[in-house]
């Protein structure tokens, strides 16, 4: 079944004409994901993907005519909050937005129209969400999967596929891995994606991979020990080396006052019975030792 | 993006927040002046302010009040090039010293949490906030402004009674919360900070003492991805506290943090690239800093990022950490062959790239003879027996 993305997702891509959304909705189809429409206002009627993907005016169009349920958002920070709030409109319950640079107020009004709306929100500033050979949407390289049982849920994207990668060589593969974004305002936080993963009949094991800045991990370790008992987890955590102060790439990625540390979030998981590795690679054989078997 | 106290009380006069008139100073002669002018419009005694980035500046010996010219000259002299957390004092803040009654605490930041803006209040002003909140939590008072309507009357009223605020003060004080949010959201700040928020005793032209509320410091954190839109906010970077290398960095568009170790590093993605610095103090060494090239990176990008790493002298070792996505490993391996080429002072270097086109990548590296990794933790383990061998 696997979460969020699957066999029944039918996706709609807001900026299928623009370098990133065309590229990226090439590999999606390759990867078999069904991609019924794009949007691009002023060029509906027209076909993009070497003409196998119908071209919409508006989201709306595109759940009407085409039957979209997904969305994935690869229109730039200007514009991107305005394309999530039409997706909502439009009726689109899973959005996924990969754009990056959006400044952060603007995602207040946006995540409390998506929360009013009963919809959710994956990003803004991720990588998106892949359940492998079922469903890819947003830009997580396919070759790095492999399908089986293991949940990931990520703030980052490179280091992500660094840990699936490891994953994969190690023959343990996902359910579905989810890149929440490394942004202070996100649509769906570590404890969302938990819930989610943890009513998944096809998610037997989760890993988990923060950064510093804010307390999401801190949460989700709570919700993890309460929760979660005898569901085998492993943690990592980026910026063990960070200086305070600084932002480190991600906007969300910040230790202030004193708070958001590696050591913090660290000592929250480990709290919580979860194993946290020294380095990504280390994390499937931290997910065996706490009982998967794949 | 942190701004000057300076700057940060003019962002908050726009709105119409009650700032007491100051002055910046660069020099003792123009404290001296700016100090004149205040005692001549009736101030008792001034207060000189050092004009840094860094917290702490009060128990530094960087803020002085002075009762006459001369001394504030003098006070002057001592705090311009004085050093604060490795931070010398170019410029001050000059203004009159008011005579504080009670110091408060007001914030709005960015909360995580509950995804809106929220307005922190605390009757235990002057002293680090962060202090407070350890100390005494309870002593914060928090209120979440309406994610559509924003911070609302009743919200900052509710704030300001639970800060013990009464008349004359408490209307005025709503109308400093809701001020300070509008400074917020007129800047794309993540932080506004008041502290103290004071109220203070100010004799009136007919001689009487009146109290009123006043922002006597002010402090502001920019949205970096709000930058863009507020055309006058890159003239409020202070150059001046920016490492050198950073601000190269920002014009080449690469995101850079200089760090004081000696492992250069160069990676792609910022969750990767922190977790690479972390990789290599694991194994002994220390990162030289922090660097993304980003998603998609060409060569040229590449050439500037080794350019940028070589350009720090502490740099005794190079580690390029490339997970292929987007990314494709061969333009990077040109790139660093390119740079290899031109580089003025022979660094040793270890590169690991996987992903899309690590294969071709891989040949091009080998044909330059270039030492390789094939897992992150071998490059950093490599990378630190490197730069240990060459301080050797």
């Amino acid at each position: 079944m696997s979460i969020l993305v699957g066999l029944g997702t039918r996706l709609v891509v807001q900026g299928i004409t623009g370098r990133e959304g065309e590229f990226h909705t090439r590999a999606s189809i390759v990867y078999g994901t069904t991609v019924v429409a794009g949007t691009r206002p002023g060029k509906g009627g027209q076909f993009a993907i070497d003409g196998t993907v119908p071209i919409f005016d508006t989201v709306a169009a595109a759940v009407r005519e085409a039957g979209a349920n997904t969305s994935v958002i690869y229109i730039p920070a200007a514009g991107a909050p305005d394309a999530i709030l039409e997706a909502v409109e439009a009726g689109i319950k899973t959005i996924v937005c990969i754009t990056e640079g959006i400044p952060a107020l603007d995602m207040i009004p946006v995540v409390e129209a998506v929360r009013r709306a009963d919809a959710r929100l994956i990003g803004p500033n991720c990588p998106g969400v892949t359940s492998p050979g079922q469903a890819k949407v947003g830009i997580i390289p396919a070759s790095i999967h492999k399908p089986c049982r293991a949940g990931v849920v990520s703030r980052s994207g490179t280091l992500t596929y660094e840990a699936v990668q490891a994953m994969t060589d190690a023959g343990i593969g996902q359910s579905t891995c989810v890149g929440i974004g490394g942004d202070p305002i996100i649509g769906t936080t570590f404890l969302d994606v938990l819930k989610l993963f943890r009513d998944d009949p096809d998610t037997d094991a989760i890993v988990m991979i923060g950064e510093i800045g804010g307390s999401a991990e801190e949460e989700a370790a709570a919700f993890a020990a309460e929760h979660l008992r005898g569901v085998p987890m492993a943690a990592f955590i980026a910026g063990r080396t960070a200086p305070p102060g600084r932002r480190m790439g991600h906007a969300g990625a910040i230790i202030s006052g004193g708070l958001g540390t590696a050591a913090e979030k660290i000592a929250a998981l480990e709290a919580a019975g979860i194993r946290v590795a020294d380095s990504p690679t280390q994390l499937p054989r931290l997910l065996l030792e706490a009982g998967y078997r794949p | 993006m942190k701004i000057q106290e300076a700057d940060a009380k003019s962002l908050m006069l726009a709105q119409g927040l009650p700032v007491p008139a100051w002055e910046v100073a660069r020099t003792p002669q123009e404290v001296r002046a700016a100090a004149e002018r205040f005692l001549a419009a009736g101030a008792g005694r001034v207060v000189v302010k050092a004009q840094v980035l860094v917290g702490g500046r009060g128990k530094a010996g960087g803020v002085k009040l002075a009762g006459t010219p001369a001394e504030a000259e003098e006070v002057g002299s001592r705090i311009i090039g004085m050093d604060i957390k490795g931070i010398t004092v170019r410029k001050v803040l000059v203004a009159a010293a008011a005579e504080i009654v009670k110091e408060y605490y007001l914030g709005a930041i960015l909360d995580r949490v509950s995804r809106r803006i929220v307005l922190m209040a605390s009757a235990e002003g002057g002293v680090e906030i962060e202090e407070v909140a350890r100390q005494n939590p309870e002593a914060i008072h928090r209120v979440a402004a309406d994610p559509q309507l924003g911070l609302l009357a009743f919200q900052a009223r509710g704030l300001g009674l639970a800060i013990g605020l009464r008349d004359p003060v408490l209307n005025p004080f709503v109308a400093i919360a809701r001020g300070l949010y509008a400074t917020m959201t007129a800047n794309d700040a993540d932080l506004v900070e008041v502290n103290p928020l004071a109220v203070v005793a100010e004799s009136g032209p007919d001689g009487k003492v009146r109290q009123r509320l006043v922002c006597l410091d002010a402090k502001i954190t920019l949205d970096d991805s709000g930058l863009a839109r507020h055309r006058n906010h890159e003239a409020l970077r202070d150059l001046d506290e920016e490492d050198p290398a950073d601000a190269r960095a920002r014009d080449l568009g690469i995101n850079f943090i200089h760090l004081e170790g000696t492992i250069g590093c160069m990676v792609n993605g910022a969750g990767l690239a922190m977790t690479t610095m972390d990789l290599v103090k694991h194994y002994g060494g220390e990162p030289a800093n922090f660097l993304d090239v980003g998603g998609g990176a060409r060569h040229e990008t590449v050439r500037d990022a080794m350019e940028l790493i070589l350009a720090d002298p502490n740099v005794k070792a190079i580690l390029v950490n490339i997970f292929g996505g987007i990314t494709r490993g061969d333009e990077v391996a040109a790139g660093l062959i390119e740079a290899r080429a031109k580089q003025a002072r022979a660094v040793p270097m270890v590169v690991r790239i996987v992903g899309t086109n690590a294969a071709e990548a891989a040949r091009l590296l080998r044909e330059a003879n270039l030492e390789t990794a094939a897992s992150l933790d071998e490059a950093a383990e490599k990378a630190v027996a490197l730069a240990k061998g060459a301080s050797r």
